[in-house]
């Protein structure tokens, strides 16, 4: 018996033909893959599903019976949940409340025995968490466990996990997985959407790929690879992206000074870190994320100041300049969140040229066929799909990210700081970042890659540093540098001396 | 000394109430999101519709029904406006204070015409009995309104805290897209928070008109609505800590009138404008660390 059919869906946006006539189908107790690059339409696929979009054309059958899904209201009497890609819970209400939300009968709302029902429920779906605390106090991975149990709460016998992995850390992955696979043992169906390969052949049992708003196929996991669906999913083979040999390093663009600054706590997150990163080179900085990658970020965009040390850039002291400082030394920035760095209202090409705003400004007034010629010919040249007037909210994480990318380089930086720049992207974009990045350095620009993905920083750097709890273990030479050794510095056991550093 | 404390704190408590029903009115649209600028217009309105079907049907009571009533029709408008519509909150809020404001005074016109002295009616008296008991007789002898308008802020918490309507409410406030996905009705949600906002204002409106000064004139509400959004504020969106709000101005602004008759040798327009000195000090003070509901002025839609 099939659990959930959809037939022929089709959905524009615009000029945008986000879904173009799919099939998919559920089967009840599957985990079922649904893989696609950035802007394929996974998305949008299961909002209508879930009730959150209108199909243009094409039915739903739940259970062999057509279904009309207005609103998630009706999505939820029919079994169906949703764990979305940006979480909806509501932050300054507790676990329980918001477990409960919206799915409460009568008038009295009772938060004691809210709280027992959903500790109860927590306990029978092997799920842990605190149905007293606030959401807002949890970290990402607790905020996902509260998601899928506000789905389970309803009942629901079909789950829609819309990209679960993107926000988690290793070891939260693994009792993702585990959570999920038994689940499924109880009779749950499993929507997972991801562009991970190796996720996705770990968990699932079938695997629908989308491409450009169309299905390219659906597959068993028994019968098919990673190799086979990276090519379903780009449509070409891909090739992994690495340093292309050694290139003549020049003399130091960026350096870091016994550099302390605090966190938004107020406690130390950065302890005397000593850095230099040279004209054409990438220096990669790993570490697990927490341990003061995002104030370092901070302190080199100019958005915190340090308690101590100094920051030149090409030997000029920008320690303590505020941003525009260091955009006019030179300094491109790929943020850690690319959506905070762009104005969602704002078009395409406003946010181009949000940086660079004097340069566009003629008597005062903002020169608007400049801004739109410069944002059309930005968008050719870094392929993004959308036109120069849409709003930057409606564009795919993918497309969002070459915007960033297109902004910081347009600019002719010396300096490139890139935080997690290929963190949420499919195969097709990371590549295209990647390269993007190793043809700065190329061309002499100086990089540093802050990137808690190993294989990248790997892939990429001409030398590697490793943070941990805001200090610099150590630097080594890519060439030179093992998983295993890196993985050490990251967990704070090995810690590379003084006089090893100097190279 | 003890004349002059009792007599303060009744008029505390007088001076305190339209601002109490207005605070929680307003309390209800924010924490559900929407700030609703058609409070000054709304109440404006409660105390013209409240003063007119009172002295016409001789039935004051009746007179407050009618005002809330039409406070609720406020509401419901502004909900069309900035909820179904999508329209700035700021504008829609400010378009129904003037749009109410003026109805209100055209229909003045057509009723009254253009009287030298305004209309008055026999207002509402103060509980008699409570009025004897010695001593504390004239704090205790209020008007009821004045004690309904006091009953409604734990009546108020316990909407807002403790019944799903409540809980949606907040939820609707904050994160719109969270309720929606979670099967909440936002625009239902937003609607009814609204309609409920409107009569609060308008029976704050009425209280003017039929309890505090038994007639009607133009400048009848004197700002209070915006008094209340700044009350709100300093209350950080919590139903009693903005009580304690309405009264802090209530009692300053009975201290004054009393200061005013003490012969101090200062422009009068000096006590006039203490309480509104002490709002925005106290603002200052207490509006630095105000969290608000973090999707007011946001109108939701699905894409
Ligand atoms: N609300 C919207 N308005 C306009 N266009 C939209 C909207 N939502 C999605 N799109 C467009 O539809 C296409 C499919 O987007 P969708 O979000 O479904 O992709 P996705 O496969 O989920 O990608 P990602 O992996 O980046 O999340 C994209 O081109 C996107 O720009
Ligand atoms: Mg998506």
């Amino acid at each position: 018996m099939l659990a959930i059919q959809m037939r022929g869906i089709t959905k524009r946006f615009g000029p945008v033909l986000a879904n173009d006539r799919i099939d998919f189908s559920l089967e009840q107790g599957e985990i079922h893959a649904l893989l696609g690059e950035n802007g394929a339409g996974k998305t949008t696929l299961m909002r209508i599903l879930y009730g959150l979009y209108h199909a243009d054309q094409g039915e739903i059958l739940v259970d062999g019976h057509l279904a009309h899904i207005p609103s998630p209201k009706e999505a939820i009497t029919l079994g169906i949940g949703m764990v979305a890609q940006h979480f909806t819970l509501v932050p300054p209400l507790s676990v329980a409340e918001n477990v409960v939300l919206g799915y409460t009968k009568g008038l009295r709302f009772d938060p004691g025995a809210a709280q027992q029902h959903v500790a109860e429920a927590a306990a029978r779906f092997g799920i842990k968490t605190d149905p007293a605390a606030i959401v807002r106090h949890l970290s990402v991975g607790e905020c996902q466990r509260v998601e899928i149990l506000k789905a389970l709460y309803r009942n629901v016998r079909a789950l829609i996990m819309d990209e679960p992995t993107s926000v988690l850390v290793p070891q939260e992955v693994d009792v993702l997985f585990e959570t999920l696979e038994r689940l499924r043992g109880a009779g749950l169906s499993v929507i997972f959407i991801s562009h991970k390969l190796n996720e996705v052949m770990a968990v699932c049992d079938r695997i629908t790929v989308l491409r450009q708003g169309r299905v390219v196929g659906t597959v068993d996991k028994a019968a098919t690879s990673q190799i086979e669906l990276a090519c379903m999913m780009v449509g070409r083979e891909t090739f992994g992206v690495t340093r292309r040999g050694e290139s003549p390093q020049g003399e130091a663009r960026l350096r870091l000074e016994s550099l302390s600054a605090l966190d938004r706590k107020g406690l130390p997150a950065l302890k005397e870190v000593s850095l230099e990163v040279r004209a054409g080179e990438i220096l990669g900085l790993a570490g697990v994320s927490g341990n003061g990658q995002a104030e370092l970020a901070r302190v080199l965009a100019g958005t915190l100041k340090p308690t101590g040390g100094r920051i030149l850039v090409d030997n000029r002291d920008l320690t303590g300049a505020d941003p525009t400082c260091f955009l006019v030394a030179g300094v491109g920035r790929i943020p850690e969140e690319r959506h905070e760095s762009m104005i969602g209202e704002l078009s395409v090409a406003e946010n181009l040229v949000l940086e660079c705003l004097d340069e566009f400004t003629r008597n005062g007034l903002l020169d608007r066929r400049r801004v739109r010629q410069h944002g059309e010919q930005l968008i050719a040249e870094y392929q993004i799909k959308a036109q120069p007037t849409d709003r930057m909210r409606t564009l795919s994480g993918g497309n969002v990210q070459k915007v960033v990318l297109a902004r910081a380089l347009s600019s002719k930086p010396r300096v490139i700081l890139a935080s997690q720049p290929t963190r949420g992207l499919d195969v097709g974009a990371t590549e295209y970042v990647r390269d993007k990045l190793l043809e700065q350095r190329d061309q002499g620009v100086a990089v540093l890659l802050i990137s808690e993905d190993l294989d990248e920083a790997l892939a990429l750097s001409d030398r590697i540093a490793v943070i941990y709890e805001g200090r610099i273990m150590g630097v080594i030479p890519a060439g030179e540098a093992s998983k295993e050794q890196l993985g050490m510095m990251m967990s704070g056991a090995w810690e590379v001396t003084r006089g090893e550093t100097e190279n | 000394m003890e004349v002059f404390l009792i007599g303060l704190i009744a008029a505390t408590l007088r001076v305190a109430t339209p601002l109490i029903l207005g605070t929680l009115g307003e309390l209800f649209a924010e924490r559900a999101g929407i700030l609703n600028l058609g409070i000054e217009g709304t109440m404006f309105c409660g105390a013209f519709v409240g003063f007119v079907v009172g002295g016409a049907t001789g039935n004051l009571w009746l007179g407050v029904l009618a005002a809330i009533v039409a406070g609720i029709l406020a509401g419901l408008l502004m909900g069309l406006l900035s909820v179904r519509l999508g329209v700035s909150q700021h504008v829609s809020g400010l378009g129904i204070t003037l749009l109410l404001t003026g109805l209100s005074l055209f229909g003045f016109r057509l009723i009254f015409g253009e009287p030298r002295i305004p209309p008055s009616i026999a207002p509402f008296e103060r509980l008699p009995i409570l009025s004897q008991v010695p001593i504390l007789g004239e704090i205790l002898g209020q008007y009821a309104l004045t004690y309904i308008a006091l009953a409604l802020v734990p009546v108020c918490w316990w909407m807002l805290y403790r019944t799903n309507f409540g809980l949606q409410i907040r939820a609707v406030g904050e994160n719109p897209e969270a309720a929606d996905a979670a099967g909440v009705n936002v625009f239902l949600t937003r609607y009814l928070a609204l309609a409920i906002a409107g009569g609060l204002m308008a029976a704050g409106g009425a209280f003017l008109s039929l309890a505090q000064l038994g007639a009607f004139t133009y400048g009848i509400i004197a700002g209070r609505g915006w008094v209340c959004i700044a009350l709100i504020i300093f209350g950080n969106w919590q139903p009693v800590r903005v009580l304690w709000g309405a009264l802090l101005f209530g009692g300053v602004s009975a201290l004054q009138l009393r200061l005013q008759t003490t012969g101090l040798d200062l422009p009068y327009e000096m006590f006039l404008a203490l309480p509104y000195l002490v709002t925005i000090a106290a603002l200052a003070v207490a509006g630095r660390n105000a969290t608000y509901p973090a999707a007011l002025l946001k109108a939701y839609k699905r894409e």
